[in-house]
């Protein structure tokens, strides 16, 4: 009998996104401005972590806030905030900033107004499931670790966040859009006589709880690789030819190639447009590498931008040349290109900025085997720990590695880091696979914002003179 | 905050409510030019119970929803973890001086002059480099309360200044600068520019490297990007509990170079990581980690420390969820050579100032891998060029055993690392 009561109670204290967004719209129209935008964001997020044998924590959060983003003669105003009273203050202070700075003329694309309500197309919802079933998931995993011999501790990671976002500008635009993430890690460390390894999985799913249940098998494979690595050996450092799996060959090409083309880095700078100029070669002609937001489901995956965009499919490499970017209103407008929708933000407390989607590399028809076959040592490097990029140069590491001798797989050896060089890495790849996988348990930094929901793939991808770090 | 409280405390046997608010303006530059301001204003309120001996933990962004905040923490300590520990009562805190009036004072205009003096001394040098720059103020607030009559708050003002230059010559792409923050302003933009020229002075000619081991300087950012991470796992508290820290059971012997010390200090005046007390309310202190080689302490919050049986070291940190052990700001004791003297005794050898790919891999195990975003190589005692195209990668328990020199250059890396250059012998290095 309380419960009804209660929830009345609280669906009054929660403010209402769409009745404050209409008042912001309203302020926005009577600004002396070139261009308003405003985020509205509520969100509610669990997360659940195991530490050793014992739940480490588990907690619920809620959070709701906004922005307000003006743009006059060029120069940009913004203003973020949790405390949704005064409005018009807010509003009043990012139009003095952004006049204060503009000293230009202000350069955006055009975009229609836009009015629509997104649903988001749940499968299993992870908000409907009690924190117990969760929690016994977690607790399966993680014995499942401990049952392997050799482990010393495990470490594992829930997090599940709903949102809901409402954009408006001074175009007419009014985008309500909703979004559910899921993600996973699970990392096991094994150890011995002093020595300490490592082995981890990362898994994300959007709007679908399902995903996370179906871990079992990666996670205990895992566990007994933290174990078989303590007494493999290091590979000797140098150049090698490598074979990645479509997981880590995903996480390259977001590193090796993705920010390259994100066009902020190339928009004001003369030298990197006469580098990054369309047409220009960049890997052979079986090589194609695609951002798309428009393809559903996935973790990069949206209706539209941050700025109101609709999302769409780029080609940045087709068939080995440069043949488009990633952009925001902005930076299209200032290089007189179509705006792509890749303008985001990882939440209400920062501007968008351009950032990539689904990032992958079409399939091409060579199979694992083609692949090794005529290599007489070479690395075969699977999983991933992470990567980094400085735009010509950049690292990517592995989370579970052997070599190739002879046109065969041959001994595990210790995780390693790749890295390359923009200009001559994507020229070796000489084989590309047939088997596309997606890999959807990364987040992206950049600026500052981290970590962004995206998803990136590949198949199988053969890179010659490739090189790798080591003893 | 004392509503919350005084609500929690009616369902549960024991409740904290933390709280912290902040305010930052970042003024930033792009392409030389300045590109636009920020104000940003945010607010967590955080609620710890204990409820039947288990933890409980919600957090929000607003004060006003205390039913369902409750509502909340009062769902997950059903599941919680078992609280070992209790809340601290009245404590006594350090002082420790983090807040300036005068860091609010200082106007945009005087913040957009600063970015517009960094980027004019930079490109006055070198013509064709873009550069980002930010010069940001801030002020942080943080409350605590608990159930057990424990109260602790401080004020902390920030100001923030840095420059990341670009320089691209075919598709060849050097990136250089320099950063610095305080509580105090920093109105000086010196440092940064005579860092920053002199990184493009040096990169002016390109050197060769073969692949095979060789002695390297860490210079201090190259320290925090290479050999830092490793130890910020090894000497948490909770890492050592798992048994999961190579230097875990340790205490007391000698793992690193007798040269080496390292503490955990958050009381040195007006830095960024400084503060009188942790984010469970616990008196901060600086605690020395190694001391002339010796492991001498690990870091604790107040639920590892109960679990394993010592005392809280004030090292209670929150990162969104439940206070965790981790570092304030680490402290490596300067040693007696100078950076020049130190370059003069390498025959061949590198300089890195900058790595890419820190924190991937195993770096439980100490091991650090990454390519040299800005580094320099050394022949016969003489800095000769720049060097890209190059990896290194070690262990730092190997390398910090036998350190050839560490020099009396110190220098605060970011808000989180003083220290001086590391010479380290024996370095993997590999490249094309």
């Amino acid at each position: 009998m309380t419960t009804p009561i209660l929830k009345c109670k609280l669906k009054l204290l929660m403010p209402d996104l769409q009745v404050i967004g209409q008042e912001l719209a309203q302020l926005l129209k009577k600004q002396n401005a070139d261009y308003i935008e405003a985020h509205l964001e509520e969100g509610q997020f669990s997360s659940i972590s195991y530490r050793g044998k014992q739940l480490e924590s588990i907690s619920k959060t809620s959070s709701v806030g906004g922005n307000v983003r003006v743009l006059v003669k060029g120069g940009w105003g913004f203003v973020s905030f949790n405390d949704l009273n005064h409005l018009q203050d807010k509003v009043a202070l990012a139009v003095k900033q952004a006049s204060f700075v503009g000293k230009e003329v202000s350069q955006l694309a055009e975009s229609e107004p836009i009015v629509e309500t997104v649903k988001a197309k749940i499968k299993e919802n992870p908000l409907l499931i009690p924190l117990s079933e969760k929690k016994q998931l977690l607790e399966e995993y993680n014995d499942s670790i401990w049952s392997t011999p050799g482990i010393q501790t495990s470490n594992l990671g829930y997090g599940d966040s709903h949102k809901k976002t409402v954009f408006l500008n001074s175009r007419g635009s009014f985008i309500t859009q909703e979004r559910t993430d899921v993600t996973m890690r699970a990392v096991a460390v094994a150890a011995k006589d002093g020595e300490v390894q490592q082995a981890g999985l990362s898994e994300g799913s959007r709007d679908d709880f399902s995903p996370m249940r179906k871990l079992h098998k990666a996670i205990k494979e895992l566990s007994q690789r933290a174990v078989d690595m303590l007494t493999v050996p290091t590979v000797a450092g140098g150049q090698y030819t490598v074979v990645l799996d479509p997981i880590l060959a995903g996480v390259f090409v977001h590193e090796a190639f993705g920010h390259l083309s994100e066009s902020d880095f190339v928009y004001e700078n003369d030298r990197m447009q006469e580098i990054m100029i369309l047409g220009k070669v960049f890997g052979g002609p079986h090589l194609n590498i695609i951002d798309s937001a428009s393809r559903p489901g996935l973790r990069g995956s949206f209706k539209y931008d941050d700025e109101g965009t609709p999302s769409t499919k780029t080609y940045l490499i087709r068939e080995g040349k440069l043949a488009g970017r990633l952009h925001s209103l902005e930076t299209a407008a200032k290089m007189k290109e179509q705006p792509t929708g890749n303008a985001r933000a990882i939440n209400y407390r920062h501007p968008p900025i351009v950032r990539m989607t689904n990032t992958y590399i079409e399939p091409g028809s060579s199979t694992f085997n083609d692949m090794i076959a005529d290599i007489k040592e070479g690395v075969y490097a699977r999983n991933w720990y992470g990567g980094q990029t400085s735009m010509e140069m950049f690292t990517f590491s592995s989370g579970e590695t052997y070599m190739i001798r002879n046109g065969k797989l041959a001994e595990m050896v210790r995780p390693v880091m790749l890295s390359g060089n923009v200009f001559n890495t994507l020229m070796n790849i000489d084989a590309i696979g047939n088997d596309l996988d997606m890999n959807q348990g990364g987040g992206c930094g950049k600026g500052g914002q981290s970590p962004l929901p995206v998803s990136n793939g590949s198949p199988h991808i053969r890179i010659h003179q490739c090189l790798v770090g080591g003893k | 905050m004392e509503e919350i409280l005084a609500l929690a405390k009616k369902v549960a046997q024991e409740a904290e409510v933390y709280m912290v608010t902040s305010e930052e303006t970042p003024v930033q530059f792009e392409s030389n030019r300045l590109k636009g301001t920020q104000y940003k204003q945010s607010q967590t309120v955080a609620l710890r119970i204990i409820k039947n001996g288990k933890t409980g933990y919600a957090t929000s962004t607003s004060l006003e929803n205390a039913r369902q905040l409750v509502k909340d923490a009062v769902a997950t300590a059903e599941f919680g973890t078992k609280a070992e520990f209790q809340f601290p009562s009245a404590q006594n805190y350090p002082e420790v001086a983090i807040f300036d009036s005068a860091v609010k004072k200082v106007t945009l205009e005087r913040m957009t002059q600063l970015g517009q003096e960094l980027i004019a001394r930079v490109t006055e040098y070198s013509p064709e480099i873009l550069c980002e720059a930010s010069v940001a103020k801030a002020k942080y607030e943080l409350k605590i309360i608990n159930s057990r009559g424990g109260q602790a708050n401080f004020q902390q003002s920030v100001f923030g200044i840095g420059i990341e230059g670009q320089l691209i010559r075919g598709t060849d792409m050097l990136f250089v600068g320099d950063h610095d923050n305080s509580c105090h302003p920093i109105l000086k933009t010196d440092e940064l520019v005579r860092t920053t020229l002199r990184q493009l002075e040096l990169a002016k000619r390109m050197a060769k490297v073969s692949s095979k081991p060789m002695p390297v300087i860490f210079a201090p950012d190259g320290v925090i990007s290479s050999l830092v991470l490793p130890l910020i796992s090894a000497f948490n508290g909770k890492t050592v509990l798992e048994g999961a820290s190579p230097i875990g059971d340790k205490l007391g012997e000698t793992v690193f170079d007798k040269t080496l010390t390292i503490s955990d200090d958050p009381t040195v005046p007006y830095r960024t990581g400084s503060r009188p007390c942790d984010d469970e309310a616990m008196p901060c202190q600086r605690t020395p980690l190694i001391q002339n080689g010796v492991v001498s302490n690990f870091l604790y919050d107040l639920q590892t420390a109960a679990k394993a049986k010592k005392k809280s070291s004030g090292n209670g940190h929150r990162q969104g969820g439940l206070p965790t052990p981790s570092p304030h700001a680490f402290v490596v004791s300067p040693g007696k050579t100078g950076f020049d003297e130190m370059v003069k005794g390498i025959d061949e050898g590198l300089i890195v100032e900058q790595l890419l790919g820190a924190g991937q891999g195993n770096t439980l195990g100490g091991d650090f891998s990454g390519n040299i975003l800005l580094g320099f190589k050394i022949e016969k005692g003489e800095i000769v060029g720049r060097i890209k195209d190059t990896m290194i990668s070690g262990n730092v328990y190997q390398l910090l055993k036998n350190i050839t020199a560490i020099g009396n250059d110190s220098k605060w890396a970011g808000g989180f690392l003083l220290t001086p250059s590391i010479c380290c012998s024996n370095v993997s290095v590999a490249s094309r």
